[in-house]
């Protein structure tokens, strides 16, 4: 076994008991949220595309990269998995592998489930999503594009996590050290593992837009973000 | 470590632990864990009591305590940060052999270890006595929502096929001449990890479209050997597979008692 776990994941005793609860309870609004507004974005078409996120993001977390002397970091995959299948579809594809990691594999500690998923499951994911929107322009206009919005997506969704847990970790942490050690070792060596994330995902999202560029979901729909309830209803038709 | 992971922690077996409903499991192991989390870290024996608890389980499962501390190790990136919290943190001091270590240190270390261990411990337990597709029966019955339960069986399937896919491209690229060692190798298969995306994909889709043909629907199939279990009996497996959960919540009341 390397190092994996200590990209993010928290074992259990690092937040307080009362601080788990809460942030299992942002975890189950914001997956509920997310189920509810995946239902539309998933057809018969979309299921194995998601499945197949879940399972790359999962075998990519397998692969290190070696950050500092004892340190190595893995790929998270949120902005990956919003940029492929959807915001929606893509937080629940990373709770999912945070779920399974955790029961299957025991990495990360499960009353820390909760706080994990909402750092690399809705928080990354949201805001890698957030700077792959924004960039849309510039993703739309060719494949060079859209790696640098990849690059730029992944990169933020890495660093976006690594301060949810300085945030978890500002209201209940329960190990020995401060904050401001936690947050300097965090978004330090987040910024590294970020930039690993950003290449890989670019990689990835390149290689698919070469070969298969209608399996991009943030490309799929170029109307303006108002038509998008229309065009999930016009996609869920077609299942 | 790839190749083979997806089932690496299962170990078949038929003892009462392997036999028990997956549902009660989950259940069993998340709500021990909580037990173990909540307990104040400076009430030592209580740690003491639930390490017994899981010999006690691992005992009935067959699952040999050195198997579990081997793949304890996992958790090594967290003990190097909870022996250095006596060294950096501040607060009163105490001197052990000599050394100048914080109370507060040494308390926050502790804490981690001894919480981190008995939680990883508890996942390892599960994780070997359930199979993962077990694992997915019971978040079924235990009313998770239908897309995640398909979503997660596709993923399980597919990871298979990725490291397999993986598998091929390695060879193909070492037949071609290709020298890997160590950071190379990684440098290479970041290269490569685009058209191992569209690779896996493209058998995928054949994969799911060959499942659909053959009738399935994105629920886990029940198995044909378990027939619908009466009432009674059902509370019985409940009851028995919450048992260590019982025991773990009277350490914790004990312990909450007496912090």
């Amino acid at each position: 076994m390397s190092t994996t776990t200590v990209a993010l994941h928290m074992s259990d005793g690092l937040l307080n008991a009362p601080t788990s609860l809460l942030f299992g309870a942002v975890a189950i609004i914001g997956v509920g949220v997310a189920l509810t507004r995946a239902r539309s974005d998933l057809d018969d078409r979309a299921a194995p595309m998601a499945g197949l996120v879940a399972a790359f993001v999962f075998a990519a977390q397998m692969i290190n990269f070696p950050v500092l002397p004892g340190v190595s970091g893995h790929l998270l995959g949120g902005a990956l998995a919003a940029i492929l299948a959807g915001p929606w579809v893509g937080a629940l594809c990373v709770s999912i592998v945070l779920v399974v990691q955790a029961f299957l594999f025991a990495d990360g500690g499960l009353t820390m489930l909760g706080a994990n998923i909402t750092n690399m499951a809705l928080i990354g994911t949201a805001l890698g999503y957030l700077v792959a929107l924004a960039m849309r322009p510039i993703a739309a206009r060719g494949r060079s594009g859209l790696m640098a919005t990849a690059f730029v997506a992944g990169f933020v969704n890495t660093v976006a996590a690594s301060l949810g847990f300085v945030l978890e970790y500002a209201i209940g942490g329960a190990a020995g050290y401060s904050v401001v050690t936690a947050a300097l070792a965090m978004v330090g060596v987040h910024s590294l593992i970020g930039l690993g994330e950003g290449i890989i995902t670019a990689l990835t999202v390149g290689a698919v837009a070469g070969a298969r560029p209608d399996l991009i979901h943030l490309l799929r729909r170029r109307r303006p973000l108002a038509d998008d309830a229309a065009g999930e209803a016009t996609m869920e038709g077609t299942s | 470590m790839s190749a083979g992971h997806a089932t690496l922690l299962h170990r078949p077996g038929g003892s009462p632990v392997h036999l028990a409903a997956p549902e009660v499991k989950i259940v069993a192991a998340f709500l021990t864990v909580l037990c173990v989390v909540a307990t104040p870290r400076h009430v030592f024996w209580a740690f003491g009591g639930y390490l017994l608890l899981l010999f006690g389980v691992s005992a009935v499962a067959g699952v040999p305590a050195r198997w579990v501390a081997k793949r304890l190790l996992i958790e090594v990136p967290f003990v190097v940060l909870a022996l250095l919290l006596p060294f950096t943190a501040g607060g009163e001091q105490v001197a052990v052999l000599g050394l100048p270590l914080s109370v507060e240190g040494l308390l926050a270390g502790w804490n981690i270890l001894a919480k981190g261990t008995l939680g990883l411990a508890t996942s390892l337990l599960l994780a070997a006595t359930t199979a993962p597709n077990d694992l997915l029966l019971g978040m079924q019955r235990l009313r998770t929502p239908q897309l995640i339960i398909t979503i997660s069986s596709l993923m399980l399937r597919y990871v298979e096929l990725i490291v397999a896919e993986a598998g091929r491209m390695r060879i193909a690229r070492i037949s071609r001449g290709h020298d890997p060692r160590f950071l190379w190798q990684a440098g290479a298969t970041a290269r490569s990890v685009g058209s191992l995306f569209i690779r896996s994909y493209e058998r995928g889709e054949r994969v799911h479209l060959a499942m659909l043909a053959r009738g399935w629907t994105g629920t886990m199939p029940e198995a044909q050997r378990r027939r619908p279990a009466p009432a009674w009996s059902r509370t019985r497996t409940w009851l028995l597979g919450l048992s260590p959960v019982g025991t773990s919540a009277v350490l914790l009341g004990v312990a909450l008692w007496t912090a």
